[in-house]
């Protein structure tokens, strides 16, 4: 058995590490004695090697979602990708409407974005996913409306994990005639995907949660049928002039690599995870007063969100000092605020803010939930004895009937 | 974000967790803060016969600022009258414990807890004056 390595890295969702296989690839298109040319070098083999590199990792990418390799336009990253999706297509479509609809749990590369159209005219509507994190098609399909041209919701949620049914959104989004584009940076290689059987118009990827480099992204513009944005970035007219800029060779090499290794390992990948996060979970769930937020089928087995009541996330994130974990609730300013996607579901306030994200990885193992279990049940434990709140709960006292002074 | 020594102190061994019999008349007690907002802060002062805080134990639900700041002032207020208890400011604890500007509101209610529980203390006394009159 290994030794344990402290801290555990139990934060996959916010970065992962970039695999060693790719980073040998990367570092291959770097120097003088490597591929370092420019991909857009027409007249000399350094730009052909280059360019033969950046398709070749175009391909991976593309066969990893079922997208033609010409269907893929490299950009800086998902949020780079998803104002290119919604911004271009948005912009493109606006002679036909001005209405767009998302996901109030989305990320704020896409919230931010729609906002951003609201104050150049558009309009937006922010629906609210049900207690389990999911979108109602019935909702959905009530929000529609005559001047609709834009739908955007995620694939998987970064903070809960919960998986979207992007099919059927695909399927009445096409025959709405309505632009689909999906954020799906938290997806690839932990559920399949096949942009072509769902339906999707756009989708939004990234490398660095996928065991690639951080700094490189993608999106999928579809061409049957045929898909139209308008560029974002202008200047020499790369990927097919919807994102100029000369293509990163290391970076694009890096991704494809990624993606490769992905489609070649998700399944038994994904399997492993799923027993690491059961492990977890079976650790942690016959605690008192804990609650699984999101729901716990149609979910990555990568992700664990769970609230621990009546304890503070961001002191139970400082008793952790040995987990590298995120929390859900950010105590940074005199008004507290805990996640938007916990609230989102309707969570009180309190449980979001006794939340925290377990995101498990590649390189996880039984010995590190193991022992991330022992010292998260030993923190709640501690901060419970430390707690008001808990004290109140164990004497039958309703926090809800108690007028606090909020502050 | 990354703690100052003294907070991770206190957050690490807090002193003086616990409860008092909050029925007691010698005993005051302020609760302040939310649990919407991310702290509550319990604090229990027992007051001696000559007006001196004899004991004082807290309970906090929040970030680990929140915890320092009324662990720290369980520390101060022992062997304090009321009068001077009450004239801890909260610039005090931040500056002790080197808060940074977004903790500062945790020192503000742990100036919040001590003036509650001197409140509550204070009610007491004249309810009980009150009843012997009577």
């Amino acid at each position: 058995m290994s030794e344990l390595k402290l801290p555990i890295y139990l934060d996959y969702s916010a970065t992962t590490p970039v695999d060693p296989r790719a980073a040998k690839a990367m570092m291959e298109c770097l120097t003088n004695e490597g591929n370092f040319g420019n991909p857009a070098s027409r007249s000399h083999s350094f730009g052909w090697r280059a360019e033969e590199a950046v398709e070749e990792a175009r391909k991976n990418v593309a066969a990893l979602v079922n997208a033609d390799p010409k269907e893929i336009v490299w950009t800086s990253g998902a949020t780079e990708s998803d104002n290119l999706a919604i911004k271009g297509a948005a912009h493109f479509y606006s002679k036909n409407g001005k209405h767009i609809i998302t996901l109030k749990t989305e990320h704020k590369a896409v919230l931010d974005t729609c906002r951003q159209l609201e104050r150049e005219g558009f309009e937006v509507t922010y629906l609210e996913p049900e207690s389990n994190g999911l979108v109602d098609m019935d909702k959905l399909k009530a929000a529609i409306r005559e001047d609709t041209v834009l739908i955007s919701i995620m694939h998987v949620n970064n903070e809960i994990g919960v998986v979207q049914d992007i099919k059927a959104i695909g399927e009445l989004a096409r025959e709405k005639k309505i632009i689909f584009h999906v954020d799906a940076a938290q997806s690839p290689g932990k559920v399949p995907i096949d942009v072509k059987d769902m339906n999707v118009d756009l989708m939004s990827f990234s490398a660095h949660k996928i065991y690639g480099p951080k700094g490189i992204g993608a999106l999928y513009v579809c061409r049957k049928p045929r898909v139209r944005i308008e560029a974002q970035m202008h200047g020499g007219g790369h990927e097919r002039g919807m994102r100029s800029g000369t293509l990163p060779t290391h970076q694009i090499v890096g991704m494809g690599e990624a993606f490769r290794i992905a489609k070649e390992e998700m399944a038994s990948e994904n399997e492993r995870i799923r027993s690491l996060r059961d492990r977890l979970l079976n650790g942690l769930n016959d605690m008192e007063e804990v609650y699984i937020n999101g729901d716990l089928d149609q979910r990555v087995p990568h992700n664990l969100n769970m609230s621990f009541n009546f304890v503070e996330g961001e002191s139970l994130i400082m008793a952790l000092k040995d987990i590298a974990i995120s929390s859900g609730s950010a105590c940074t300013s005199a008004s507290l605020e805990p996640s938007y996607v916990l609230r989102a579901l309707g969570r009180d306030d309190e449980l979001a803010h006794s939340s925290l994200r377990f995101s498990i990885g590649r390189f996880t193992t039984e010995q590190d939930v193991d022992h991330a279990i022992k010292v998260i049940r030993q923190a709640v434990n501690k901060l419970r004895d430390l707690s008001p709140l808990w004290d109140m709960y164990k004497d039958g006292v309703d926090l809800k009937s108690i007028e606090w002074a909020a502050h | 974000m990354a703690y100052g020594e003294k907070v991770l102190d206190h957050y690490e061994n807090p002193r003086n967790v616990g409860t008092l019999d909050k029925d007691d008349t010698s005993v005051g007690t302020g609760m302040v803060g939310a649990p919407a907002c991310g702290d509550v802060m319990k604090l229990q002062i027992q007051v001696g016969a000559n007006g001196v805080i004899e004991d004082a134990k807290f309970k906090t639900y929040g970030c680990g600022s929140a915890i320092a700041s009324s662990s720290l002032l369980t520390e101060w207020v022992k062997g304090k009258t009321l009068d001077e208890a009450s004239q801890i400011k909260n610039s005090d604890i931040a500056e002790e414990l080197a808060l940074p500007p977004v903790k500062i509101h945790c020192s503000v209610l742990a100036e919040d807890a001590i003036r509650a529980a001197i409140t509550d203390y204070q009610g007491k006394q004249t309810a009980t004056i009150e009843k012997k009159s009577a």
